[in-house]
């Protein structure tokens, strides 16, 4: 009983993990962002800087007409942003944010991740096939294409920490997490992140869902709640790119004073400013840039720390 | 074995949550939202005007090149993982220091092949 107990409370706490830290990311979002642009971003909604805009939407998607077009495939069309959303609640059950504070502790957490991960881009794939509109289908198979050139470089970047650390337990990985690894796993944390990032779709990689080009993409047909889930999802997403960056680049709870959770909240959300800036710096990559850059950028980068990770650890361990 | 399974039940049991989340939002959204259908709202939606043909219209896939480069290269990268967790222990080192460079040249090899046939470049 004592163990259904604790899983129940992981679950809980994961869940409120998924349903606050996006709406935070967002708010962050649209503050960060409407200062860097000298504006102000919302300031009526809640009182205090607009703090409460997003749940205002919330409450406004909750209550808008489902209109789902008459040449859309009605089933598929309805299950994409599940598909799309899931996935990343199920992926932050592997990530530690403490000592001893994970949901569940795979062997093959960081194989469990991937794999997981890549689950949610096929839900952008099947809202894009399913709309029966030109443009969601072109941003369907931009996306496809997205996720198959970048899924490689993420893919070897995160194998080089599992090399480093020698396991592929997250929380094994952040227990042997040593300063020095950041200089080390420099070039495959940077190429991790944008890998991560452009399997998001996010700028400067959102050719699939260019909103001034093909109107959003795979999202052009969707209003309402179900447009809000796929939102929902790309801002979880967002966190769980920045969780598993800091996870497995940047050490985790590690950090002076500090208690370890602390330390993981303010890794997360400095990534997620990250993320921020970035869209507000960088023009959006053409198609043909947006592959070139995977194949013949950060493949290669990808593979140079594989051999600086390999050599070091054999020669120094 | 009991720990191993229970782990992944707890995994299970979360997926069970997010189906729960996402089948709440829509219900919530089915007791609350209007409905009043029209023809012009089922209409698909390319930019204000009629929709021109069909929805499902032919375009040239360019991708496909990738899709193949990336079956090849991520089926390789599958087989690192195991890897990766023993390479460096003690009576490896070098010998796998060795099969990695082997296993880098092939993957490298293959980029610049795909270079070279300029499959990489748009036109």
């Amino acid at each position: 009983m004592p163990e259904v107990l604790d899983a129940a409370v992981r679950l809980l706490a994961i869940l409120a993990v998924f349903l606050v830290l996006p709406l935070v990311a967002g708010q962050m979002e649209h503050k960060a962002m409407a200062h860097m642009q000298a504006r102000l971003g919302p300031m009526y909604a809640g009182g205090f800087h607009g703090w409460a805009q997003l749940i205002a939407d919330g409450v406004k998607f909750m209550q808008k007409e489902d209109v789902i077009p008459a040449a859309a495939d009605r089933r598929v069309f309805g299950l994409a942003p599940a598909v799309a959303l899931v996935p990343y609640l199920v992926v932050m059950v592997v990530i530690p944010v403490g000592p001893g504070l994970v949901g569940a502790d795979l062997d093959a957490g960081l194989f469990f991740v991937l794999a997981v991960m890549g689950i949610g881009v096929l839900g952008s794939i099947m809202a894009g096939w399913s709309s029966g509109n030109k443009y969601s289908l072109m941003g369907g198979m931009r996306s496809a294409a997205q996720l198959m050139s970048y899924e490689l470089p993420l893919v070897l970047a995160a194998s080089s920490v599992a090399m480093a650390a020698g396991t592929l337990s997250l929380p094994g990985i952040v227990e042997a997490w040593q300063w020095w690894w950041l200089p080390w796993q420099a070039i495959g944390g940077v190429v991790f992140f944008m890998a991560g990032l452009a399997e998001l779709r996010r700028p400067p990689f959102d050719m699939p869902i260019a909103e001034s080009e093909i109107i959003m993409g795979p999202m052009t047909e969707y209003t309402g709640i179900r447009f809000a889930l796929f939102m929902l999802s790309e801002y979880a997403g967002i966190i769980v790119l920045s969780a598993l960056t800091s996870v497995l680049f940047l050490g985790g709870w590690h950090g002076p004073l500090l208690p370890g959770p602390v330390w993981m909240l303010i890794k997360v959300f400095a990534l997620v400013f990250v993320v921020i800036w970035v869209r507000v710096s960088y023009p959006r990559l053409r198609e043909d840039q947006l592959q070139k850059l995977a194949w013949a950028g950060l493949v290669p980068l990808a593979l140079v720390q594989l051999a600086l990770t390999g050599v070091v650890k054999v020669l120094a361990g | 074995m009991d720990e191993y399974f229970g782990s992944y039940a707890v995994v299970a049991a979360l997926f069970a949550v997010g189906l729960a989340v996402v089948g709440g939002a829509l219900f919530a959204n089915r007791m609350l939202r209007p409905s009043r259908p029209t023809a012009e709202k089922l209409t698909t939606y390319e930019c204000g005007v009629d929709p021109v043909g069909d929805g499902w219209a032919q375009s040239q896939v360019r991708y496909y090149v990738f899709t193949y480069l990336y079956v090849v290269f991520a089926v390789d990268a599958v087989f690192l993982f195991p890897w990766a967790t023993i390479f460096a222990d003690p009576g490896f080192g070098m010998t796998t220091l060795v099969e990695m460079f082997v296993f880098l040249g092939f993957i490298a090899l293959g980029i610049l092949y795909a270079w070279r046939k300029r499959v990489l470049a748009w036109t």
